[in-house]
């Protein structure tokens, strides 16, 4: 059934370049609803279940996963060119903007009210991201592992990243590695049924 | 900046790039202990500007390693006194560490994705997809934690109602990032804290 609608494709590498600028320059925080919107929706570019399968690819691999899903789209279609042209497309106007900001704001860094104000965004961001890795608490609920030792494993990461301030090398060398390797065993009985 | 510590951050940076399972924010700790705490060149007033100014700026997280450039460059060429030289290096660091951070991670991508298609439902994939889980929620709340401490290192309990306010109406509401920022910066520059 799904032939029957042939997604479009991208034209060219401006193409790439333009749409992923686009893409970059609407994505506040939650970048996925924007990406499916785009991808999916207005450009069909891919089907929905091909954007999901895209995603979780994305996500495996180390990198920011709208980077890595715009190298592995860009690369689908055009080769190395391809995945450059959405790469620097997704970053490039986003990052001139976000130069302008930085500009204009450390250009009244000195001012008492704007470094008051600076304080209050801190913490708030600082809960937005706290907020973020707080949405794991349900995968961590189905965990393979259990919930007691995955959430054990995310608090020791946390005290050893925040509190006793390891170098991030070693906190995947070790929390990374047992928990990966923990995992791995106890997938075994599901395969197995 | 000799050249040794150049090549020094910039090797750390693509180091970061592959360890960046679940992105940006992940390794924002890291960044912290790295350039605050041990090679001393940011304050943490521009830590928290980079972190913050990106939450509100769109586009990937990942642009904040070029705000930290940016603030490296400039501050190691004697700030916007120094003039047009400075702003150059400012600019010459952003470029060169967002490369760096995003280069090894984009690499991997084009070249793992064709392995992993065939590859995403093996067991070891599973147990890394599942296993790091835990690990990156630790690293996103360790985030938060040291951007909060960075904005307020006197622990004002008013801070910290604003950084837990933040949070709950994240995971509460739908409320657009935009606001929660405006609202930190309005509260923290009334209050003057």
């Amino acid at each position: 059934m799904e032939s029957l609608n042939i997604p479009n494709l991208p034209r060219s590498r401006t193409d790439l370049f333009l749409s992923f600028s686009w893409l970059g320059l609407q994505g506040f925080g939650g970048v996925l609803a924007v990406v499916q919107r785009e991808l999916v929706d207005r450009k069909q570019w891919m089907s929905l279940a091909e954007f999901a399968k895209e995603w979780a690819l994305a996500q495996t691999l180390p990198g920011p996963n709208v980077v890595n899903l715009s190298v592995m789209f860009g690369g689908k279609h055009f080769g190395p060119s391809g995945a450059f042209a959405a790469l620097s497309g997704l970053l490039f106007f986003p990052g001139l903007l976000m130069l302008a900001i930085v500009f204009t704001f450390q250009a009244f860094a000195d001012v008492p009210l704007v470094a008051s104000a600076l304080h209050g965004m801190g913490v708030a961001a600082a809960g937005m991201v706290m907020a973020a890795g707080w949405r794991f608490m349900p995968t961590l609920r189905q965990h393979p592992i259990g919930f007691p030792l995955a959430l054990g494993f995310a608090a020791l990461s946390f005290v050893l990243a925040a509190l006793a301030h390891w170098p991030l090398a070693h906190v995947i060398a070790l929390v990374g590695s047992v928990s990966c390797g923990l995992t791995w065993w106890r997938l075994v009985p599901k395969d197995a049924s | 900046m000799t050249w040794q510590l150049w090549l020094e951050l910039h090797l750390h940076f693509c180091m970061l790039s592959l360890l960046a399972v679940g992105g940006a924010l992940a390794i924002v700790p890291e960044m912290h202990r790295y350039l605050v705490n041990d090679l001393q060149l940011m304050s943490e007033t521009a830590f928290i500007q980079s972190v913050t100014l990106s939450q509100i700026a769109p586009g990937p997280n990942i642009l904040l390693v070029a705000v930290m450039g940016w603030n490296i460059g400039l501050q190691s060429a004697g700030g916007f006194e120094a003039g047009a030289a400075a702003i150059g290096f400012g600019l010459f660091m952003a470029l060169g560490l967002l490369t760096a951070a995003v280069l090894p991670s984009s690499l991997l991508s084009y070249f793992m994705v064709k392995w992993l298609q065939v590859h995403q439902h093996a067991r070891s994939v599973r147990a890394f997809r599942a296993g790091m889980v835990p690990l990156v929620m630790g690293l996103m709340v360790s985030a938060g934690w040291v951007l909060q401490t960075a904005s307020n290192p006197s622990m004002d309990w008013r801070l910290l109602l604003i950084c837990g306010l933040s949070m709950v109406l994240v995971l509460k509401t739908r409320l657009h990032l935009l606001w929660l920022m405006l609202g930190g910066a309005v509260l923290g520059a009334l209050l003057g804290l």
